[in-house]
C-alpha cells in the first residue's frame, strides 16, 4: 500500500477521532478508579498480585450494580518498579484522567513520592500495604498492618521461642529504618537485647559476610524486614550456611509477597512471621475470595497478604461511596470516619476514625511446607503505634508521617 | 581463632568471585580491546540457562559448568558473527553496538522469564567450623577460581594455541602473514570470554534472585577489576581481584555492607590516579 500526504493525514485524523471518543463520552458516566503499582520490574512479585486483586474487586463491585447506580472504570498505570514513575503517573492520574480515588503505592518510598500531589490536589487516596507506620494525612486512608499491629505481636512470640538477644538485618530506606527502630524499642519493651542492626540497599544481594558476622554477635534470634527479590538471597544464603537449625529467625516482611513458596520448604520452614492474611485461613470468606480469584484468571495460591489489603481497600472505599452517596472527596471521608467495616478474606477490617488506619485481626505464624500455618490469632488489634501520634478529629490539617524516638 | 577462618574464607570467597565474575571481560577487553558492555547480560543468560536446565531435569553442576557456558559461548559466537567482526579495532562503536546488545538481552530475557526473581538453592550445605556455620558453596566458587585462573594460564603459556591467539592480539599481521587468520582466532577468543561469562553467571545463580537486569550489578565491578588489572592478562586479573576483594572485605566486616562496596570504589579511584596504566603496567610488567 502507498501512503501520499493527504491519505496519512486523512487517516490519522481520524485514528485521534476514534482514541479521544470513549473518553469523551464515557466520563460522565463511570467512576474512575486510579491504580499505580509495580506490575513489572523487581517488586512485580507485590504488584502483579495487588492487580489482579484490584480487579477482582471492582468487577464484583460492577457485577453487583456499581457504584451510586454507576460502573467502576480501572485507570491503571504499571510503574515498573521505578520510583520515578509514581510522582509522574500520580499528576497523571490527577490531571489529565481526573480520576475519583487512587489506590495503589508498594514500597513507603512510593507512598511518599505521590501522596503529597494527591494531598494537594484533593484526590482521594488508599494505600493498602503493610508498613512503617506514623502516616496522619486526611487525605489517605491505610488498611495495612503497622508496627504496634505485627511487631508488637511477632517480637514476643519469637523471642519467647528462642530467647533475649536480636539481631536486625533490615532495608536501608524509610520501611526498614523506622522498622527497626520500633523493632528494638519491643525487644527492650520485652526485656531483650539488641545485639546488632544492618541495613542493606535493595539491591544487595550477598549476605555472606553479613551471616558470619551475624555469628560473631551470637544472637538468639534474627529480625528480618527485608524486601524485594534481591533481599531473599538472604534467607537462601541463611539456609545454604546451615544456620536454620542454629539461630531462630523471624521476619516481618517475608510472605507478603509470597516469598515462601519462591524458597523450597527446607529454606523457609521455621521462619516465624505475623500478618493479617495467610492462605491457610478457614474462614468462608477466604474460600470464596480463593474461588473468585481463580475464576478472574489469577494463579491458584498466588493471592498474598498485600493483594489481599488491596482487595479490602477497594471494598472499604466502596462503602464509603455507598454511604456518602456521593463521589465528593470531603463527602466520602466523612462517610468512611463514621468507622466502616467490612469483612473480607483477612477477616473484619474496620476504618480507625482518628487515624484513617485499619483495626483489624492478626495471625502469628510459621512457615511451613510453603505455606503459612496459624499459630494464634490476635483479633481486631487496633493501629496504637499511629493512635499515639496521630489525631485527624482534632487536627484535621495534620499532614506528618510520624517516627518513633528511642 | 574459628572467627579468623571464617573471615579468611568470606575474603577469598569475595576474592573469587571478582575473579569469577571479571575472567570473561578480562579476555574480550583485555585481550581484545573490545569494550563489552553486554558482559553482565552474558552473564545473566548464564544464569538462566542453569535455572532452565535445572528445570527441566539436568544434574545442577553439569548445568553450571558445561551447559550454561556452552550455550552462552554459542550465542556470543552469533554475535560476533553478526555484530563484533564489523567493529574491531572501533573502540567507540563496539560501546555502543554492545549497549544496544545488553538492552536487547535483557529484553529478550524479559520476553521469554518474566520480568520476576527465580532461582535455585545452593546445592552443597552449610558445614560448621567451632562455633560458626560457613556456606559450603564458597569453597566450590573458590575452587572453581582456582581451577579457572590455572586454565587460564596453562592454555595460554602452555599451548600452542594460547601462542597463536597471543600473537594475533599482539600483531595480527604477522600472525597472518605466518598463515594464521586473525579472524578466526578472535572468533574463537570472543567464544572463550563469552563462554567464561556465561559459566561465572550460572555459578552465581544460586547465590542470588535472578532477573533480567541482574547484569548490570556486575558490569561495574567486572570492568573496575579488569581496568585496574592492567595489561598483564592473569596476574592483573590476580592482583585487582585480590586487592578489592580484601579492602571490599574488611571494611564490610569492620562497619558495614554498604561501606565495603564504598570502600572498593574509593581504593579503585585512588589506585587508577596512582597507577593509570593498572596495577600490571607498573608492576609484575611482561608476566602473563
Amino acid at each position: 500500500m502507498s501512503i501520499n500526504r493527504r491519505h496519512f493525514l486523512a487517516s490519522a485524523a481520524a485514528a485521534t477521532g476514534i482514541a479521544m471518543l470513549p473518553r469523551a463520552v464515557m466520563a460522565a458516566d463511570t467512576i474512575k478508579l486510579g491504580s499505580v503499582l509495580d506490575v513489572s520490574g523487581i517488586f512485580d512479585a507485590y504488584g502483579k498480585p495487588m492487580d489482579v486483586a484490584m480487579r477482582l474487586a471492582v468487577s464484583q463491585i460492577n457485577a453487583a450494580g456499581g457504584l451510586l447506580g454507576k460502573q467502576v472504570e480501572v485507570v491503571g498505570y504499571d510503574t515498573q518498579s521505578d520510583m520515578a514513575l509514581y510522582s509522574q503517573y500520580a499528576q497523571q492520574l490527577v490531571r489529565e484522567d481526573k480520576v475519583d480515588v487512587v489506590h495503589g503505592g508498594i514500597l513507603s518510598a512510593s507512598r511518599e513520592a505521590i501522596r503529597q500531589t494527591l494531598h494537594k490536589n484533593k484526590t482521594l487516596y488508599f494505600y493498602n500495604v503493610l508498613y512503617e507506620g506514623g502516616v496522619c494525612d486526611r487525605n489517605i486512608f491505610i488498611n495495612g498492618v503497622t508496627p504496634a499491629q505485627q511487631a508488637e505481636a511477632l517480637v514476643p512470640y519469637a523471642m519467647g521461642k528462642s530467647g533475649k538477644k536480636v539481631y536486625i538485618v533490615a532495608a536501608d530506606y524509610n520501611y526498614g529504618q523506622i522498622t527497626a527502630r520500633w523493632l528494638q524499642k519491643f525487644i527492650a519493651d520485652n526485656g531483650g537485647e539488641t545485639v546488632g542492626v544492618d541495613f542493606f540497599p535493595l539491591d544487595v544481594s550477598d549476605f555472606g559476610s553479613t551471616i558470619a558476622k551475624i555469628q560473631t554477635a551470637g544472637p538468639d534470634l534474627v529480625i528480618a524486614p527485608l524486601v524485594g527479590g534481591a533481599h531473599l538471597s538472604f534467607f537462601r544464603q541463611w539456609a545454604a550456611a546451615g544456620m536454620k537449625d542454629r539461630i531462630a529467625l523471624a521476619s516481618t516482611t517475608l510472605g507478603v509477597g509470597n516469598e515462601h513458596k519462591v524458597l523450597t520448604a527446607e529454606e523457609g520452614n521455621g521462619i516465624m512471621v505475623a500478618y493479617n492474611y495467610s492462605q491457610e485461613l478457614d474462614t468462608p470468606e477466604n474460600v470464596a475470595f480463593k474461588e473468585a480469584w481463580v475464576a478472574a484468571g489469577g494463579d491458584a495460591g498466588g493471592m498474598h497478604e498485600l493483594s489481599v489489603s488491596n482487595y479490602h481497600g477497594v471494598l472499604t472505599w466502596a462503602e464509603g461511596v455507598r454511604l456518602a452517596g456521593s463521589l465528593e472527596r470531603d463527602a466520602v471521608v466523612e462517610a468512611l470516619e463514621t468507622g466502616v467495616s467490612i469483612t473480607g478474606p483477612g477477616g473484619k477490617v474496620t476504618v480507625d476514625p482518628k487515624t484513617h488506619h485499619a483495626i483489624l485481626d492478626v495471625h502469628l505464624m510459621d512457615v511451613e511446607n510453603q505455606g503459612m500455618r496459624v499459630v494464634e490469632t490476635l483479633p481486631q488489634r487496633q493501629p496504637i503505634d499511629t493512635q499515639a501520634v496521630c489525631d485527624l478529629s482534632a487536627n484535621p490539617d495534620d499532614n506528618t508521617q510520624y517516627e518513633i524516638q528511642i | 581463632m574459628d572467627l579468623v577462618f571464617v573471615i579468611i574464607v568470606e575474603m577469598l570467597y569475595a576474592v573469587a568471585s571478582l575473579v569469577l565474575i571479571s575472567a570473561g571481560l578480562a579476555i574480550v577487553f583485555g585481550m581484545m580491546k573490545i569494550i563489552n558492555l553486554a558482559h553482565g547480560e552474558f552473564m545473566m543468560l548464564g544464569g538462566y540457562v542453569t535455572i532452565t536446565a535445572v528445570s527441566l531435569g539436568a544434574n545442577v553442576f553439569i548445568a553450571m559448568l558445561i551447559i550454561a557456558p556452552v550455550i552462552v559461548g554459542l550465542i556470543g559466537l552469533v554475535v560476533e558473527r553478526l555484530v563484533i567482526r564489523h567493529l574491531y579495532g572501533r573502540l567507540v562503536d563496539t560501546m555502543l553496538a554492545t549497549w544496544g546488545l545488553s538492552l536487547f538481552f535483557i529484553g529478550l530475557a524479559t520476553t521469554i522469564f518474566g520480568n520476576t526473581t527465580t532461582g535455585i538453592s545452593t546445592p552443597i550445605s552449610g558445614f560448621t567450623v567451632g562455633d560458626y556455620q560457613v556456606n559450603g558453596y564458597n569453597f566450590f566458587i573458590i575452587l572453581i577460581a582456582i581451577v579457572l585462573l590455572g586454565l587460564m594460564y596453562a592454555v595460554l603459556k602452555g599451548t600452542r594455541l594460547g601462542l597463536i591467539a597471543r600473537g594475533a592480539m599482539q600483531l595480527p599481521d604477522m600472525a597472518a602473514a605466518l598463515g594464521y587468520s586473525p579472524e578466526r582466532i578472535y572468533m574463537a577468543t570472543f567464544f572463550c570470554g563469552s563462554a567464561l561469562s556465561g559459566l561465572a553467571g550460572a555459578i552465581l545463580a544460586p547465590l542470588v534472585g535472578l532477573v533480567p537486569t541482574s547484569g548490570g550489578a556486575y558490569i561495574a565491578k567486572a570492568f573496575i577489576t579488569v581496568i585496574a588489572g592492567g595489561p598483564s592478562l592473569i596476574t592483573g586479573l590476580m592482583a585487582s581481584s585480590g586487592l578489592f576483594g580484601l579492602i571490599n572485605q574488611i571494611f564490610t566486616f569492620a562497619v558495614s555492607p554498604v561501606m565495603g562496596e564504598v570502600a572498593l570504589l574509593v581504593a579503585a579511584v585512588v589506585l587508577l590516579r596512582l597507577l593509570p596504566q593498572g596495577v600490571t603496567g607498573k608492576f609484575f610488567r611482561g608476566r602473563m
